[in-house]
């Protein structure tokens, strides 16, 4: 006890991260629902249009975007249910970790987690939608990553606030999509410049501030969290 | 040597739930070594008395301080805290080693694999070391629960009826545990329905009723099939007191 020493906030969200991967790499339900509906979704958008009228690529960002959302809640639901099973997270509120390394770790979790729903997500969006293969797919990449750290900041906050009521499920959505508006918003408007094979200095408004965004959702809900444990 | 200074404090600690006051002014201190049982029927506030001094609830007014400090001012000094809950805190999809492994690593125990096989083995649970836990029986979880909550050696342990579910050989694990425990100089908090349990394990009795500690012994000077008696008699007066209360209420 005496030589025992808490992990500071990094290390504590770490492993808290890891604990998470380990419980979704054992169960796989999230992954594989999430996975799921992002190709079923990918499928339905490419054959619910005319390609006579608007083609495949102009058509990816939108398909991009809507089915990325809402992937992304069903990976967000499962982030603090995991813990109110058998009231997990009392054990990690009771130890020497402060409340803002639970919010990282199950932050950072739930970004590696969609990570890798995009790892397949989008080279299935490049094959549906006939996308360019190489730097425009790369930069593409590079905003989902930048719009999926602001999704998780605020996905994250809310599973927290949404997993102790009775419509958890309906509730999550209902707060997280009005604060999703402003990061896909920037995000789909710098995606369709790229794919629209418009020079990278167009986009880059955007990304700025989707850059912003993530920098504000990040700060404040990682100071807003402790809140969300109060009973 | 036991340190001097109470290992838990609280004093007029109280918590309200809307208008319902779940702990009402509870003054309460306990000294390394010692164990205090608490009973209580249903509803009296012991498992709230037990969340404020873990620093889980927040008191609406009094304070509750462990080893000296606050629990929720000092985050490291929530590494004095064991919890053992009627709810087993542990993640099914994980292993029994995994489930203590991880919460020996967040309280920062230099070899927390070694740590971990240590507990599971003081609770005699080491052969089920990697079953998954949703695999394990209640009682066998409830022992994984119990190693989980004692791997960093804490100076003061919450328990909350631990003893559910728990079959003899378990029980008796627990049993050695306790005493084990105290006699290493930790202060213990045990809340349980079984008074003949408690008082085998405890230095001090307390009873709870609406929220307030309405009686305090020494278990050294109380004799447990009077106090058993005795504690009846005092529950079904409460329960009494309370349904008069309710037709007044209603009238």
């Amino acid at each position: 006890m005496s030589r025992a020493r808490a992990p500071g906030t990094f290390g504590a969200a770490w492993l808290v991260a890891r604990k998470d991967l380990a419980i979704e790499f054992r169960t796989r339900t999230a992954f594989f629902s999430a996975l799921v509906f992002a190709v079923l979704a990918l499928c339905i958008f490419y054959f619910a249009w005319d390609e006579s009228i608007i083609a495949p690529a102009q058509r990816a960002p939108g398909v991009l975007w809507v089915v990325l959302a809402f992937s992304a809640l069903l990976g967000l639901q499962r982030s603090f249910s995991i813990e109110e099973h058998d009231r997990g997270i009392d054990a990690l509120l009771v130890s020497p970790i402060s409340r803002e390394s639970i919010y990282l770790g199950k932050a950072i979790g739930n970004l590696l987690f969609l990570c890798a729903i995009q790892l397949i997500t989008i080279p299935a969006l490049a094959l549906f939608y006939n996308l360019p293969i190489g730097r425009p797919l790369m930069v593409v990449t590079a905003i989902v990553l930048l719009a999926m750290i602001g999704i998780v900041a605020v996905g994250t906050l809310f599973s927290a606030m949404a997993v102790n009521t009775r419509l958890a499920e309906l509730l999550l959505p209902m707060l997280s999509l009005p604060f999703f508006v402003p990061i896909l918003m920037n995000a789909a408007q710098a995606t369709t410049r790229v794919l629209g094979d418009r020079p990278l200095a167009e986009s880059w408004p955007w990304l700025k501030i989707l850059i912003a965004f993530d920098l504000v959702f990040v700060v404040a809900c990682t100071l807003a969290f402790p809140f969300t444990l109060e009973e | 040597m036991f340190p001097t200074c109470p290992a838990v404090e609280a004093s007029r600690v109280r918590r309200t739930f809307g208008r319902r006051r779940a702990v009402d002014g509870v003054d309460l201190s306990l000294y390394a070594g010692e164990c205090l049982a608490l009973f209580g029927p249903n509803g009296a506030g012991k498992t709230t008395l037990l969340r404020l001094v873990a620093g889980l609830l927040k008191p609406t007014s009094g304070s509750v301080r462990v080893c000296g400090h606050s629990l929720r001012e000092d985050a490291s000094a929530r590494a004095h805290v064991g919890l053992i809950s009627h709810q087993s805190m542990l993640y099914r999809a994980l292993t029994p080693r995994e489930n203590v492994e991880f919460a020996a690593r967040l309280y920062g125990i230099p070899d927390p694999r070694a740590a971990a096989l240590n507990a599971l083995e003081r609770m005699r649970i080491l052969d089920r070391a990697d079953a998954p836990v949703r695999a394990l029986s209640r009682g066998l979880q409830q022992r994984v629960s119990i190693a989980r909550s004692i791997v960093h050696e804490p100076s003061v342990v919450l328990l909350d009826e631990p003893y559910t579910g728990l079959d003899a050989a378990g029980g008796a694990a627990l049993t050695d545990m306790l005493q084990l425990l105290r006699s290493s100089g930790a202060a213990l908090i045990l809340v349980t329905h079984n008074v003949d349990e408690g008082l085998g394990v405890a230095s001090h009795a307390a009873v709870m009723l609406d929220g307030k500690i309405v009686r305090h012994d020494d278990c050294a000077t109380v004799e447990p099939r009077t106090y058993i008696a005795q504690y009846r008699e005092l529950v079904l007066r409460g329960a009494e007191h309370e349904s008069s209360f309710d037709v007044e209420a209603t009238a």
